[in-house]
């Protein structure tokens, strides 16, 4: 009995006094395996006389539930101790940043090329890209800009040293004056040479003119655009243009047709819009006037249908814009020289 | 072009104000870049008489001034040397505002000397830019009158950004017949009367290009006087009109230049030898022009010449050596009409642009010569005095423009347009444009001949324009059409479009930039010393001069400019042509991608070192980008040379066995050369190879598992990873699905020149379940080909 009540209180002490489940399972094979002290008292029950026995397996298996319970709390305590010492561990700063996968950026300019692509792309005008070297006949001649033609000026020529004359891979050829093209329209001469009309196209890509100060950048981009079918009209023109306009800029804006001249196209417009960041009330943006000049557009000139063999029977209408003027219009970018300086902390706001 | 409004409004005076004027120009086509007053206000100037001057006590260069001012006599102290009895002058009164000063004028004594006021030289009242002395007025200017109010400079000027085909709105005239279009009334030209000849003098004119001088009308004015000024009315509108007041002969010129469009010249007579002849310049002739520069005149350059050679390039500028100045007694004019083709691109050609050869580049009514020189020789005897003698005119009329008739149809009209101008409103138009035109019978077919003074109409469409200017484009209607579908606009599922290359490079953490196509010849040449690049003839600088043969000059550059702006990660990538000359002296316009990344390979964080990046991490942006697209690509790496990149981490890259491109660390020397601070590692592509992809072809999944077996082998170093799995597939073992390389070890526990290469290959069978034996059998056969090959042993 007394071995027993001494047992009983032994385990009870340890059991209190184990923090680690392992330590708690050897207390219990210990006490309750096997060859447990208190399973060997069970055994030994057989040595002592028979009627003290029902008495004393009692005691034993009270002692053994009462061990039992508590080795069953003191399992629940420590594994909800180890919990909590493992939640303590497992803590984070959820405030601290994950990691990402960091992702670059299109440039801005290719940005707004692609949506006005976009735009394009959904009436039909299919993308065409041409050489950027160019000559003189694609760039200017057959364009209605002969030699000396006072709109010469306007277009600020790079030429080639040592240009002569010559095939491409393509089977194009150049003329001996090889010059930078100074505007996207010699890939719609190239394309309305090789092809049958109708066309309806946009000529995306990099132009270049020798000027370089606040304004003028020597390289820059353009997209152009030519529909020629039967019947195209200036007030097709009309209503393409201002459409994109508001496309573009995702406002309900006023758009301003004013004559103008370019030797590839007759009529000729200027397109004005209302002033994106002041809607027309004058700001610094649009030099007070409430209105910024955006395109340049008209309808093909029978001199330039003359040179590509396009027949009389067609009319077909065409526009020019720069865009880097776009974007700058779009993001509020005001210096157009960053576009092209590259800086990483000006390239990743977009 | 720059015009006084005023001086518009006294030949057309439509009543509508000045912005109103402004913006029916500018949405004519004759864009209106700026309206601003032509000075800024002043009050309490009036014009005044100076009676007497006399010394000042105190002063030297002072003079005391008793003047009046239509209403009192006062006294003011002057300095001007010009001050003088008798002379009419402007005088700011006390209380007076002038520009530029904060005070009123008050009454002060100068040196204990009472002066009541101001005498105003022409600065002082903001009407030029400097001056010398006081403004001297005209003797009729009315004493006591407010000068503001007798200027009339409640005016602006109005500058307009004119295209080059219309040159005939360069002049008050050809503005107000623009106007009175516009506004349907009729202009008011001056009175302007010929001026008899009072002498017959002549100085001879010989015309031998008369297809580039078809017209020349002269005549000689002798005895003008030395020291006339020109008038202040004349000074102010020249000044509004953007022109400086010179010296009274050329003042005319100028003024009938700016009022009828016809380029005048005035040269001394008394410098002039012989005769003038009109001609082609011969080699080796030089000038000294008006504006002190001497050119070698070039052939081909129309030249008016006499007995000594060259006095002016024609229709360009006049010579210094025959040019009027204040000693001049005798003139001889100039009025002609020089061919606009002949003429286009002369005065450019010796980088000069002036205000004729502006205009006569563009063209000038061939039918006011003798209009205009009679102009100003009426306005020269006002101003100068002088005897005119006869006109001479020489007119070859072969050689002078023709006006055709135009056919113009109504249907045309409403074709182009777009919408259903009436005849009658067509019609109406062309009298405003003062077209002169014939009517068929139907009424909807004209012949149409334009004046002589529009050069930009010679077709249909041209006419088309003209009605539509000036019905207004913004009345015509607007017409969204409804498209046919054409199927050009959308690719291939087989083509590769470059927005869709550019993006996984994005999603790589890559920035796109643009930079120039042309490139520092230097740098270009370090990068590419075997090529040489297309030289432009007139670069912007040296540094932007030659066509860019690669991606790399304007990425390594954009490197070096983020790096030296504390941006020490640089992740980046360009499309674009590259130019190519060939040797048999063509060009390639080749698309290219190139990238560059140099720095850590991650941007800093809490929880990760800060490795910078290597040939590696390059390597597998490229692999990844180019199997996007060419999943089943057959990609090879070969070590190779480059000048540019380091021996040892170059690699040019295959495409089955076309080269597509060069991936590689920058040659040190180069990074130390270009003070680049970390390891630059580039790569630079041609897009045509990425251009084709083929559409997945879909292979039966096998059912039966597969099994991995790891082989790990010791190898000569020399031996590259790419050999040994090219050889395992060679054999072309059906049951091996994959060979993968997961370890490579050269080191300390390795024999020298040895390395350890561990392979993974998956072996399956597509119908049955392998056996040990059969995978067994497998991999012996693939360790004793190694063996074969490279030598190799098996590693336990």
């Amino acid at each position: 009995m007394e071995t027993l009540n001494r047992l009983t209180a032994q385990a009870t002490a340890d059991i209190q006094a184990c923090v680690d489940s392992n330590d708690l399972e050897q207390l219990r094979v210990q006490y309750l395996g096997k060859k447990g002290l208190i399973t060997e008292l069970m055994k030994q029950l057989g040595t002592v006389p028979p009627e003290q026995r029902p008495q004393l397996g009692a005691l034993i298996n009270e002692a053994k539930e009462i061990v039992q319970g508590l080795l069953q709390d003191r399992k629940i305590l420590l594994s909800e101790n180890l919990l909590i010492e493992q939640l303590r561990r497992e803590q984070v700063d959820v405030s601290l940043p994950g990691r990402q996968v960091a992702r670059g950026g299109l440039h801005p300019i290719t940005q707004t090329l692609q949506r006005i692509q976009n735009f394009f792309h959904q009436l039909g005008f299919s993308t065409v890209e041409g050489p950027e070297v160019e000559d003189d006949y694609h760039n200017f001649e057959a364009l209605n800009i002969p030699a000396h033609h006072p709109a010469r000026a306007m277009h600020d020529t790079f030429y080639m040293k040592d240009a002569q004359g010559c095939y491409d891979a393509q089977g194009c050829y150049f003329d001996a004056k090889r010059l930078l093209r100074t505007h996207t329209s010699p890939v719609q001469i190239r394309t309305m040479k090789k092809g049958q009309p109708p066309f309806r196209m946009i000529c995306p890509g990099r132009v270049y003119r020798c000027d370089s100060d606040i304004t003028h950048t020597p390289m820059f981009h353009q997209v152009e655009g030519l529909w020629v079918d039967k019947n195209i009209s200036f007030a097709d023109l009309k209503g393409i243009l201002a459409a994109f306009l508001r496309f573009f800029f995702e406002k309900e804006l006023e758009v301003r047709f004013r004559p103008s001249y370019f030797p590839f196209t007759e009529p000729s417009a200027e397109v004005d819009v209302q002033c994106v960041a002041c809607e027309g009330r004058g700001c610094r943006i649009c030099s007070h006037t409430g209105w910024l000049e955006v395109l340049g557009c008209g309808m093909v000139h029978p001199k330039v249908f003359e040179h590509t063999g396009v027949d009389a029977t067609y009319t077909g209408l065409a526009f020019g814009l720069g865009v880097e003027r776009f974007t700058m219009l779009r993001y509020g970018v005001s210096d157009l020289r960053h576009f092209f300086e590259n800086d990483l902390k000006f390239l990743s706001q977009f | 072009m720059q015009v006084s409004e005023q001086w518009l409004r006294e030949w057309v005076n439509p009543a509508i104000d000045s912005a109103a004027l402004a913006a029916q120009l500018t949405m004519a086509g004759l864009e209106v870049d700026a309206v601003e007053p032509v000075a800024k206000p002043f009050n309490g100037v009036v014009i005044a008489q100076v009676l007497a001057t006399e010394p000042h006590p105190q002063a030297d260069r002072l003079r005391v001034c008793r003047v009046n001012d239509g209403q009192q006599e006062l006294s003011i102290v002057c300095g001007a040397a010009n001050v003088r009895a008798g002379l009419k002058v402007a005088l700011a009164i006390e209380g007076a505002r002038l520009p530029g000063l904060d005070h009123p004028i008050t009454e002060t004594k100068m040196r204990g000397v009472l002066s009541q006021g101001m005498l105003c030289a022409a600065a002082e009242l903001g009407l030029a830019e400097s001056s010398e002395g006081l403004l001297e007025l005209d003797e009729s200017a009315p004493v006591g009158v407010a000068l503001w109010d007798w200027l009339n400079l409640n005016d602006q000027s109005i500058e307009l950004g004119l295209t080059p085909n219309r040159g005939d709105c360069l002049s008050v005239m050809g503005l107000a017949r623009e106007i009175a279009a516009l506004n349907q009334q009729a202009i008011a030209t001056p009175v302007m009367q010929p001026v008899a000849a009072i002498h017959d003098r002549i100085f001879p004119v010989a015309i031998q290009a008369s297809k580039h001088c078809p017209c020349y009308v002269g005549r000689v004015i002798e005895g003008i006087r030395t020291d006339a000024v020109t008038p202040i009315w004349m000074v102010e509108k020249l000044r509004r009109s953007g022109v400086r007041s010179i010296h009274p002969v050329v003042d005319v010129t100028n003024y009938v230049m700016l009022e009828l469009g016809q380029p005048m010249h005035a040269f001394d007579l008394n410098k002039l030898k012989e005769g003038i002849q009109v001609r082609l310049a011969t080699s080796g002739e030089c000038i000294t022009l008006l504006d002190g520069q001497t050119l070698e005149i070039k052939a081909n350059t129309l030249v008016i010449s006499d007995g000594n050679g060259p006095i002016a390039l024609a229709g360009i500028m006049g010579g210094e050596a025959s040019k009027v100045d204040t000693q001049s007694q005798a003139i001889f004019l100039e009025s002609a009409f020089f061919d606009p083709i002949a003429l286009a691109g002369q005065a450019r050609r010796y980088g000069l642009h002036t205000d004729a050869s502006h205009r006569f580049e563009r063209g000038v009514d061939f039918t006011i010569q003798r209009q205009a020189l009679e102009r100003a020789t009426e306005l020269l005897l006002t101003i100068v005095g002088g005897i005119p003698g006869p006109v001479i005119e020489i007119r070859d009329e072969a050689q002078l423009p023709k006006r055709l008739p135009i056919e113009l149809t109504l249907s045309q009209v409403q074709r182009l347009l777009g919408f259903e101008l009436s005849a009658s409103v067509v019609m109406d138009l062309l009298v405003r444009l003062e077209m002169h035109f014939v009517a068929c019978a139907s009424k909807t077919i004209w012949q149409v001949t334009p004046p002589s003074y529009r050069f930009d109409i010679s077709e249909s469409v041209d006419l088309v324009e003209e009605l539509a200017r000036l019905y207004g484009y913004n009345q015509i209607p607007s017409h969204v059409p409804s498209l046919p579908y054409n199927a050009s606009v959308l690719p291939l599922e087989t083509q590769t479009e470059l927005l869709h290359i550019k993006q996984v490079l994005v999603d790589r953490d890559y920035q796109e930039v643009i930079t120039y196509s042309f490139v520092d010849p230097q740098l270009q040449q370090s990068l590419y010393p075997e090529q040489s690049g297309l030289a432009l003839a007139n670069p912007i600088s040296a540094d932007l001069s030659v066509m860019r043969l690669g991606l790399w000059p304007g990425l390594i550059q954009t490197a070096q400019y983020n790096l030296n702006r504390q941006q020490n990660r640089v992740r980046i990538f360009e499309s674009g042509l590259v130019f190519l000359p060939t040797i048999q002296g063509d060009l390639q316009q080749v698309l290219h991608l190139g990238g560059l990344i140099t720095g850590p390979r991650t941007a800093k964080h809490w929880c990760d070192g800060q490795r910078s990046v290597d040939f590696f991490d390059l390597k597998g942006d490229l692999e990844t980008v180019i199997k996007n697209f060419l999943p089943g690509a057959n990609l090879r790496w070969a070590a190779c040379e480059h000048a540019a990149l380091q021996p040892g981490q170059t690699a040019h890259i295959y495409l089955d066995e076309e080269a597509i491109g060069w991936m590689g660390a920058l040659h040190p020397k180069l990074q130390n050369h270009l003070d680049l601070a970390s390891k630059i590692y580039v790569f630079e592509i041609c897009l045509s190879a990425l251009s084709q992809t083929q559409l997945p072809c879909v292979k039966p999944l096998s059912k039966f598992p597969g099994v991995q077996r790891d082989i790990a082998l010791v190898v000569d170093s020399l031996v590259s990873a790419q050999s040994l799995i090219d050889a395992i597939q060679a054999q072309s073992y059906e049951l091996i699905q994959e060979v993968s390389l997961f370890d490579v070890y050269e080191g300390d526990r390795m024999d020298i020149g040895k390395k350890s290469v561990a392979l993974n290959l998956t072996i399956q069978h597509p119908s049955h379940t392998l056996k040990d034996s059969e995978v067994n059998e497998c991999i012996d056969k693939v360790i004793t080909c190694l063996k074969e090959r490279f030598d190799v042993i098996l590693r336990e």
